[in-house]
């Protein structure tokens, strides 16, 4: 069940990631850095409004608006990334493209950093959900946060993919990600379809980032690890799933979730990465283009 | 047939001229480092000591970067796990000189001779073969080549994959790495070494404290011999068949392929000759005073400053290698204490000016806000008392993005800066085209 | 440099090079003409690079009348030769004192260098310390100073990483000549750093790095603290003999020092005064998740877990704990010790235990008077662990200056060894012939959300 609702969260991330790829066929190496600031962006919300500290009570309108805030924020956050960094390098190969994608990232973990951002010290989140444990089968506790979880990501990820897969819009990235120059020549705005890309990727993460502060609210200071960590078991698990395909990063991620819970609960719980890496290099070696990743035309 | 018959009756051997030549370069890069090794103790004496540890740092940052840049400037392959190398390399190196150091001498004492003697009393010299010089070479060369063993392993996946899968097969390579270095123990101390066979004792590599008690050998002399190898290995390199099918393949894979080129077999030779060099960065690195051996040091982390120095550079030029090593290893320290770099910044600017042929160019546009903005830095820190060393980090992230903005195929893109010396010859008339590589 | 001995260097060194050494630069000038034309650019243009490195070099120290680069050795023949090796160094070391004496006698300030991780993942630590520092230097100096002048800090970053901490340490050395450094809270950076500290003979006191390995650099380096077999002894002591425990589970960090020394030493203990470790596990410092080990450890029946880590994972650990219904207290070391810990992970660590270097709550005046200090500059907050290592190791080091022969390191490193009973925050330290600081540790219980006093354990 941990598993389930980790994966979920991996799935959320890795949409970032597939999306992105699919459109500009780039790793965002920011990505992981948008969940951290999502996280905090949730904590400071809290902070700021006085929901903070271990007795505020658990509400879900609070939590609801502070996803909100959290999503709009980092939305804004994503539109403007791909505005300033990585759109002029449109035509640049891609390799300098991955390096400013480095920069970015370096650079929204240190700026996090500063005493006047969110500052260097790890910071509890509220407990804006209630820790109820709704049913335990077979020492298996299932608890009202992970099934949120889960319950949120499948909604967003439905909506995601009502999103791409229903809509006009959906369809001006399904074709841009397939060809963009033909897209661009068929009348899509080829421009605001990456940025939509982007900021879509950037509010899902912004998601994951809230359920994630939520789930362990225990939030590492901006320059940790964890994050990259996170951002990069996610981005296995869309690799895992089929890099470009939304359902693939789904699937990818719940894998990988379960997979990190079994290996650390029956093997040994100091080779998380080892696992997580080597599955990874075994799909890449048998199935180089993932579960999913056929050669299938609707590639986002 | 004809052609092959042709060249035969025309071939010479080479003459002495030819050879003595060939042996420039090595002899070169030889002279250089016994000269760095016998000045640089006085041309870094006393307060100028911060900079001969940075020059040694600077030293290992060019074999990395230099190295790098077969596989991501060269072969067009993106290797992100460069720091794993260099751990195989220098952990290889420490186990071998700490280790073997007991075998040897029966302690694990120092026991560096005139190369490398920095943490051994002048008064003991020996001969070559006898003091630890010999061994540390014979070090250097067992980490490269486990390193480049860990090259071919890394470099078989490369048959199937590019691009960024590549890229996360070598980044994930590297965390394997650090999580096996993790689960190691502690060092064993000169009295445990006997209880503990061959095979035992490499389950005592420091685990997450890092190695600890390996002689610090390292000093110019090798440093700089190995930069220099690095360097003229690259630069040769790039003139060869070997080197050739290289950019073929970074220029086109598939128009390679169709010339006869056996891609995959190239990619895991790029991959081996830069890890070689690579594992001798590692050990350079291990066994220098005031660096840990230890797996945190050598994550990921130091694999993107590797790459930040060849993109900076200009990925393929090896000139740029060197430039970018220098850059992003002295920056840290000059922001310490920011000194004026008006006269550097000027010295940049006529490179670039001889380079756009005496155009303002968008190069020297850039040396010269790059030259404006450090020379402001300096201001704010010395007027306003603003600590620089907090905003180090950010400073770093944001002219690399300024960079890949403004210029991004680097300060050198794909030319050398011996490259100049053509675009000079060649002054613009009418439309000659650029001489030299593609751009 | 007292005696200026003129070019002991080069008679020292022409036994390695060749007689005809002095003609090389000739050979080499004319190779260099004859190649220029072709491949010798190359070549040349590395030097060149060289050279302004070089020339950036001759202009940073913060003197502006230095001469440019001195580019022939013979130049700087009366430059004191840095000591390349303790053994040899010793003649240099105290030149090189002397030398500070009469640097320092034209100023009005001794300098003294801190090195700490400033910024990086490990940022709070050398904030923290910083902070103490601080307070004991405002401290000393409106006391007076030390030997009649006042103390000057000058504090580097070392970005949370072992080079930055060495080169930290070799410029402040080298450029800002400081007589003796306090430095950093991470032993894999307090070696780096001690190492450099030792080979240039300036004596380094380390606030709070506990691994035994780094005093075992050499008689340079010292530290304030208690080191880590000392600390998990005396958890399994407490646990078995005060707590009455027979069966603790273990859940410790595989990627940091700390916590691998710590864990090895609180089982060894645990298992000789007659207790059973049920189950250890590990974990990977930036983990979020450890309710895989924490279910294991809950079936294992354990009474009570060991977990020496940092505090930023103790909280994840203690809310996952509690949410899978482990009750038994958890224990740990002062890794804990963070007012972050109870705020984050709140009623989860109430009634646990952990070893400490001190307790705020402490009613000696020394105590007293720093938390009152430190608490009116940080409004309010109440000083953590590190501060107060920082604090006393600052103090020591001045005690150490003030009582010392003179400001060369080796006497204020012999003044230093001499340290006894000094009446610190942590307690009464005396350092000891491993230059380790011999005093008692605390354990502390968290209960309503603050660390309380329960027993202090002596060394043994």
């Amino acid at each position: 069940m941990d598993g389930l609702s980790v994966g979920s969260l991996y799935a959320l991330i890795a949409l970032g990631y597939t999306m992105v790829y699919g459109v500009l066929q780039f790793i965002n190496f920011a990505h992981g850095d948008i969940v951290m600031i999502g996280a905090w962006l949730s904590f400071w919300i809290c902070a700021r409004l006085g929901w903070a500290g271990n007795d505020a009570p658990p509400s879900l309108a609070r939590a609801a608006a502070t996803l909100l805030f959290a999503m709009v924020v980092c939305g804004t956050l994503g539109f403007l990334i791909e505005r300033l960094a990585y759109r002029p390098l449109r035509s640049a190969p891609r390799l300098n493209i991955l390096i400013t994608a480095i920069g970015m990232s370096l650079l929204l973990e240190n700026v996090g950093q500063l005493p006047i951002v969110f500052g260097t010290e790890n910071q509890g989140m509220p407990g804006l959900l209630p820790k109820e444990t709704l049913l335990s089968v077979a020492g298996v506790n299932i608890t009202l946060i992970d099934v949120l979880i889960i319950g949120c990501s499948i909604a967003l990820m439905a909506g995601l993919n009502h999103l791409v897969y229903s809509t006009r819009l959906g369809l001006a990235m399904r074709a841009a990600s397939f060809d963009t120059k033909t897209a661009s020549l068929m009348g899509v705005n080829i421009n605001r379809t990456i940025s939509l890309a982007f900021v879509i990727g950037a509010m899902l993460a912004a998601a994951a980032g809230f359920l994630y502060a939520v789930k362990y609210t225990n939030l590492n200071q901006p320059a940790f690890p964890t994050w990259i960590l996170l951002g990069l078991t996610a981005f296995v698990a869309a690799v895992v799933g089929g890099i470009g395909n939304i359902r693939g990063a789904m699937i990818g991620g719940v894998l990988i979730g379960l997979l990190e819970k079994f290996g650390t609960a029956y093997v040994s719980s100091s080779f998380k990465e080892v696992y997580v890496f080597s599955i990874l290099i075994l799909v890449l070696l048998f199935k180089p283009t993932g579960i999913l990743g056929s050669a299938r035309v609707e590639k986002v | 047939m004809e052609l092959l018959a042709t060249r035969a009756r025309d071939y010479r051997p080479p003459t002495w001229l030819a050879i003595l030549r060939g042996l420039l370069g090595p002899t070169i890069v030889v002279l250089l480092a016994v000269v760095l090794q016998r000045y640089s103790k006085s041309l870094f004496a006393d307060e100028y000591r911060v900079w001969d540890d940075v020059l040694l740092k600077v030293g290992v940052n060019v074999i990395l970067a230099v190295s790098l840049n077969i596989v991501n400037g060269y072969t067009g392959q993106f290797s992100i796990g460069h720091a794993g190398f260099m751990a195989v390399g220098g952990y290889t190196a420490a186990f071998l000189s700490y280790y073997g150091s007991f075998a040897l001498w029966g302690d694990t004492m120092p026991h560096g001779g005139f190369l490398s003697c920095v943490s051994e009393p002048a008064e003991f010299v020996g001969r070559f073969a006898d003091t630890g010089d010999a061994w540390f070479l014979l070090v250097l060369l067992a980490a490269g080549l486990a390193a480049a063993l860990a090259g071919v392993v890394v470099g078989l996946p490369s048959i199937r994959l590019r691009g960024d899968y590549l890229a996360i097969v070598t980044l994930g390579f590297g965390e394997i790495v650090r999580v096996l270095l993790d689960s190691t123990e502690g060092t064993l101390s000169a009295e445990e070494i006997p209880e503990h066979s061959w095979a035992s004792r490499a389950h005592y590599l420091g685990g997450p404290m890092g190695f600890f008690g390996q002689p610090f050998y390292t000093t110019h002399f090798w440093v700089w011999l190995f930069a220099g190898v690095t360097i003229l290995t690259a630069y040769r390199l790039k003139a060869s068949t070997f080197g050739r099918a290289f950019l073929a393949i970074r220029e086109n894979e598939v128009a390679a392929q169709s010339i006869g080129v056996s891609t995959t077999s190239y990619k895991v030779y790029a991959f081996v000759i830069s890890a070689f060099f690579a594992g001798i960065a590692g050990a350079l690195y291990a066994h220098q005073l005031g660096n840990a051996l230890a797996p945190s040091e050598l994550c990921y982390q130091k694999s993107f400053d590797v790459i930040i120095m060849v993109v900076i550079g200009g990925m393929g030029s090896i000139t740029g290698s060197i430039l970018g090593a220098v850059l992003v290893t002295a920056l840290p320290e000059w922001l310490r204490q920011p000194t004026h770099v008006w006269h550097v910044g000027l010295a940049m600017i006529l490179v670039a000016l001889a380079f756009s042929r005496f155009r303002v160019s968008r190069t020297v546009v850039l040396m010269a806000l790059l030259t404006a903005a450090l020379e402001l830095m300096r201001f704010l820190s010395l007027h306003y008392e603003v600590n620089l060393e907090r905003y180090r980090m950010i400073l770093y992230a944001l002219s690399l993005i300024a960079f890949m903005l403004l210029r991004p195929q680097g300060f050198f893109g794909v030319y050398e800066a011996w490259d100049a010396v053509r675009f000079w010859r060649l002054r613009p008339r009418g439309k000659t085209a650029a001489v030299g590589a593609t751009p | 440099m007292s005696s200026p001995v003129p070019h002991d260097m080069r008679s020292s060194e022409s036994l390695k090079f060749p007689k005809n050494w002095s003609s090389k630069p000739r050979v080499w000038d004319r190779l260099m003409s004859h190649v220029a034309a072709r491949r010798g650019l190359a070549i040349m243009a590395v030097v060149a690079t060289l050279a302004g490195c070089g020339e950036s070099n001759s202009n940073t120290p913060a003197t502006p009348g230095t001469p440019a680069a001195p580019a022939a050795p013979s130049m700087t023949p009366d430059a004191p030769k840095v000591p390349a090796a303790p053994a040899q160094g010793d003649a240099a070391k105290a030149t090189d004192g002397t030398k500070k004496d009469d640097a320092d006698a034209k100023g009005d300030t001794i300098k003294v260098g801190h090195y700490a991780s400033m910024t990086g993942s490990e940022a709070t630590f050398g904030q923290t310390t910083e902070d103490g520092v601080r307070l004991a230097l405002e401290e000393i100096n409106a006391a007076g100073g030390v030997r009649g002048k006042k103390l000057e800090v000058i504090t580097y970053d070392t970005q949370s990483n072992a080079q930055g901490a060495s080169s930290a340490v070799t410029r402040l050395i080298t450029q800002d000549k400081v007589v003796a450094l306090l430095g950093e809270v991470a032993s894999t950076r307090s070696i780096a750093g001690g190492q450099v500290a030792q080979q240039l003979g300036i004596p380094m006191v380390s606030p709070s790095s506990t691994n035994p390995k780094v005093t075992q650099i050499g008689p340079m380096i010292f530290r304030v603290c208690f080191i880590d077999p000392f600390q998990g002894t005396v958890m399994a002591k407490f646990s078995s003999e005060n707590l009455k425990l027979t069966k603790v589970a273990v859940l410790y960090d595989k990627s940091q020092a700390y916590s691998t020394g710590l864990n090895d030493f609180f089982q060894q203990a645990f298992k000789k005064l007659g207790g059973t470790i049920t189950t250890v596990q590990t974990y990977k410092g930036g983990d979020p998740d450890f309710s895989a080990q924490l279910t294991t450890i809950r079936d294992s029946g354990a009474e009570a877990i060991y977990i020496p880590g940092y505090y930023n994972e103790i909280a994840s650990i203690a809310l996952q704990a509690r949410k899978l219904g482990i009750k038994s207290p958890l224990m740990g070391g002062d890794g804990w010790e963070s007012p972050k810990l109870m705020e984050i992970a709140g009623e989860s660590v109430e009634g646990c235990y952990y070893s400490n270097h001190y307790a705020p709550e402490d009613e000696r005046p020394e105590v007293k008077t720093f938390v009152e200090k430190y608490k009116a500059k940080h409004k309010g907050e109440v000083p953590g662990a590190l501060s107060a290592c920082g604090y006393d190791a600052a103090k020591i080091l001045a005690d150490a200056m003030g009582r010392a022969k003179s400001l060369s390191g080796k006497d204020i490193a012999a003044a230093l060894a001499e340290t006894k009973d000094f009446k610190g925050v942590s307690g009464n330290i005396t350092i000891d012939a491993q230059r380790n600081a011999n005093k008692s540790a605390v354990v502390l219980q968290i209960k309503g959300g603050k660390p309380i006093f329960v027993a202090s354990v002596d060394p043994l």
